[in-house]
């Protein structure tokens, strides 16, 4: 396969017409046409809209679902966590953002368009880079409103659910550390999870198969560390696993009895996109498209 | 001019009933090898799952098991039971009639968070609280022997859910409300007539109110007759944010008897404390204050204290033992279920991705009879797998769960059926719900995740604690398809016995067939509108 975009005169000096885009194919260009397949398709502007409303929503819920009987309020007493009741909706957001980024190459896959773009841009790792690129730039600009939104109505509603200060509850805001941590750290988890989302696909190269891949990594974990009633290695599935693991940054209220960190947390979900990252260029150049 | 016949194929018109119609959605299916390999994995990750659960009781000390988990005592109708409690009792020959006045039941249960280890030589009794448990019980028994899961009835008052006959350990009928007092005592009465024991109850002794009659199979012309105390265990269940029991213990009740009247003439009351002889060190051993004890106070006037439960063992109670094989099977249920929703999903939109459902409605322009072939074929498919998958993984999940010392409460070979056929048919109906959903959405991405999602989020909503109050998980399992893993649970929940029914501890809030239903309602829901949708839709 030609290395280079160069485009040769068959025959020297016979030049019939202005050679369009003569040279070689800059980064620029590849993150532009990935930026152009990605904006006009109706289904991105579907599923940003929809993770975020579904983010918001399903944050909001799970606040006005809190209750506690009067008196029984205190942190200590509840050990609710208002950062993280207000970003439950992320447990349902991160499969729409999953199924944006399985799409973002999937469907290139089922409508061999796949072909075209790796015909135009034979470089395949950069054509894997353009999209990683403009689709954490896309889930990145919808996480930021969908976590503001979850982070606004969190603080509107949990005070009535008598999580405010008069019961000795921070209001929820952007300027403390662990709330700010908790925020920004939910915008970068739903990034990782497209980014993990996408090496699968152009691993699996088919979006059906890749988004049941995708969810199973994210929902198995949790549901197998929650019923084994074996401790030791509870713990160490909960520290290997991409969801739950990922989701410590979430945690404002007792963070000593995590088993990890908040950041060593998200760091295990970075991990597990760049394995799956690399395991996706590696099929991509490896086999035919 | 010669007239040119028509060509008339030689091949004569195919049959096109339903049976070919499944056959040939049988062979889309199997001609697939992604498929077919999914499905076996399907049924590997559903027994592999089990080899995880390494849950150990007791410890192995150069591979051999030294110790293991206490064995709980087997009712009359073969269930594990708890049976610790104080009995004063005589031997009752044939028919008879116990009489009782209850004027007070007080208790000591141990403060939140437990008590802190006392030093030696104070009682174990030091830093507990007053007060009664709810289901702490005291009243009047006739058992079939002092042993341990012997067959019994008795008529109770309890700390706090009003007077009560209990009998053979799951038995539990109200009687009279509200707690005994001196100003409000409570009468009791229990009534022998060959195998049969009635009890009665009364607020004056005079006018009596039949509260039930039961038949005791297997007990023996002589059997034991007398006074009882029990007090269950004390824990905290934190509701606000479902999951997670507090801290609890043992808890000690003492109740005031007079106006003891027994029908038939032989011998003094005798003290057997009932599943007694534990711990010295925690005071449930002989002599210890949990062990329970009685003091005479009058002619016919007794004081009892005892401590323990009478009741079905439940494995969420505090002091309840045992594994509980319906958390491993879910586990291993949904590991399956995953891989088998994926297949269910893409039967049907991988015809629409590669055109092919141009070909199979152009072959079989009834559409409805082309969804219902696909749906028998895949459910037939899940169902099997599933079925053989289940068949192995459960036995195999109480192996592994022995093998570290486990014990494991005997279940009915008919639960353990229901379990397995359960799970093969929960699989078949959620790989038809896919399907369905793939017809409505015809993109895989699109039927994928929302299946996922449909089924795991609600259930990892409910397992994972810190999210959402206990109230509103419940509401989440009753109403979404997650509903019908109630089918697997392996042991009803008692309202006499406090425990965290919650569904990661293995307990739904719906009865197994009702929660199957819920999902078998979405499924039949979905299928009516891919029904709709396949007809009215160009393909």
């Amino acid at each position: 396969m030609s290395r280079a975009g160069v485009v040769t005169d068959p025959v020297p000096g016979a030049v019939t017409g202005p050679v369009i885009g003569a040279g070689l194919v800059s980064l620029r260009d590849v993150l532009h046409a990935e930026w152009t397949k990605l904006r006009t398709v109706a289904s991105t502007y579907w599923l940003l809209l929809a993770a975020v409303a579904l983010t918001i929503a399903v944050g909001a819920a799970a606040a006005a679902a809190f209750g506690c009987q009067p008196g029984a309020c205190a942190p200590a007493r509840t050990g609710a966590d208002p950062a993280k009741i207000s970003l439950t909706g992320v447990y349902l957001g991160q499969a729409v953002v999953a199924a944006l980024a399985v799409l973002a190459i999937g469907d290139e896959y089922a409508t061999g368009m796949i072909r075209v773009t790796l015909a135009a841009v034979p470089r395949r790792l950069t054509v894997l880079a353009a999209k990683a690129a403009v689709l954490t730039g896309g889930v990145v600009a919808a996480s930021v409103v969908a976590v503001g939104g979850s982070v606004l109505a969190g603080r509107l509603i949990l005070p009535g659910r008598g999580l405010g200060t008069a019961n000795g509850y921070q209001l929820l805001s952007l300027g403390n550390g662990p709330d700010l941590r908790a925020a920004a750290g939910s915008v970068i988890y739903l990034a990782l999870i497209a980014l993990l989302a996408l090496g699968v696909t152009a691993a699996v190269r088919d979006a059906g198969a890749a988004i049941g891949v995708v969810l199973g990594l994210l929902y198995l974990f949790p549901i197998i560390t929650a019923v084994i009633p074996d401790h030791v290695l509870a713990r160490h599935l909960q520290q290997l696993a991409p969801m739950t693991a990922g989701l410590y940054i979430q945690a404002t209220v007792g963070i000593q009895s995590l088993p990890l960190t908040p950041w060593q947390g998200l760091g295990v979900l970075a991990a597990w996109a760049v394995g799956a990252l690399a395991l996706g260029a590696v099929v991509l150049r490896r086999r035919d498209a | 001019m010669t007239a040119i016949a028509p060509y008339r194929s030689a091949v004569g018109p195919g049959r096109d009933g339903f049976a070919q119609l499944v056959h040939a959605e049988w062979t889309k299916f199997r001609t697939v090898r992604g498929w077919v390999v999914t499905i076996l994995v399907a049924a590997l990750l559903t027994v592999g799952v089990d080899f995880l659960n390494h849950s150990q009781c007791g410890t192995v000390i150069n591979g051999i098991q030294v110790g293991g988990c206490p064995q709980a005592p087997i009712g009359p109708n073969g269930e594990a039971v708890t049976d610790n409690f104080y009995f004063l009792h005589k031997p009752l020959t044939g028919d008879g009639t116990i009489t009782v006045r209850v004027t007070s039941l007080a208790g000591l249960y141990p403060p939140t968070g437990g008590v802190q280890s006392s030093p030696s030589g104070q009682s174990p009794l030091a830093g507990l609280k007053p007060g009664v448990q709810p289901w702490a019980k005291a009243g009047i028994m006739i058992k079939a022997s002092t042993a341990q899961g012997a067959a019994y009835a008795s008529m109770l008052v309890t700390g706090g859910n009003g007077v009560r006959m209990q009998y053979d350990y799951t038995g539990d009928i109200a009687g009279l409300p509200g707690a005994a007092s001196a100003a409000s005592p409570r009468w009791l009465r229990l009534v022998r007539n060959g195998n049969t024991v009635s009890g009665y109850d009364s607020l004056d002794g005079a006018h009596w109110d039949l509260v039930g009659s039961v038949q005791l199979s297997g007990l023996p012309k002589t059997a034991q007759a007398g006074l009882f105390t029990a007090s269950p265990s004390y824990t905290v269940i934190n509701q606000s944010l479902g999951g997670g029991s507090g801290a609890g213990g043992p808890t000690l009740a003492t109740a005031a008897f007079d106006h003891v009247g027994l029908s038939w003439p032989g011998g003094a009351l005798a003290g057997t404390s009932v599943g007694g002889g534990g711990d010295a060190a925690a005071g449930t051993g002989a002599g210890g204050p949990f062990n329970g004890s009685f003091r005479q106070v009058g002619t016919a006037a007794f004081t009892v204290s005892g401590s323990g439960d009478i009741a079905p063992d439940v494995t969420v109670a505090p002091d309840g033992n045992g594994s509980n094989l319906t958390q491993t099977l879910d586990a291993s249920t949904f590991f399956g279920l995953i891989a088998m929703l994926v297949i269910g999903a893409m039967f049907i939109t991988a015809e629409y991705r590669r055109g092919l459902i141009k070909t199979t409605l152009a072959a079989s322009p009834r559409r409805g009879r082309v969804l219902a072939a696909k749906a028998l074929v895949i459910a037939a498919v899940t169902f099997v797998t599933g079925l053989i998958a289940t068949a192995i993984a459960l036995p195999v999940g109480a192996a592994v769960l022995r093998g570290g010392g486990n014990w494991i409460a005997p279940v009915p070979g008919l639960t353990e059926a229901r379990m397995i056929v359960g799970t093969a048919a929960l699989m078949a109906v959620a790989s038809v719900l896919a399907l369905a959903i793939g017809v409505i959405t015809r993109r895989g991405v699109a039927a994928v995740s929302a299946t996922i999602v449909l089924i795991a989020v609600p259930f990892l909503l409910v397992i994972i604690p810190g999210v959402l109050p206990a109230g509103v998980q419940d509401w989440l399992v009753r109403i979404f398809p997650v509903a019908g893993f109630a089918i697997q649970q392996e042991f009803p929940a008692y309202h006499q016995v406090l425990g965290n029914y919650a569904p990661g501890f293995g307990y739904y809030p719906l009865a197994p067939l009702a929660g199957f239903a819920v999902l078998c309602a979405w499924a039949a829901v979905a299928l009516a509108a891919a029904a709709y949708l396949l007809r009215r839709r160009d393909a």
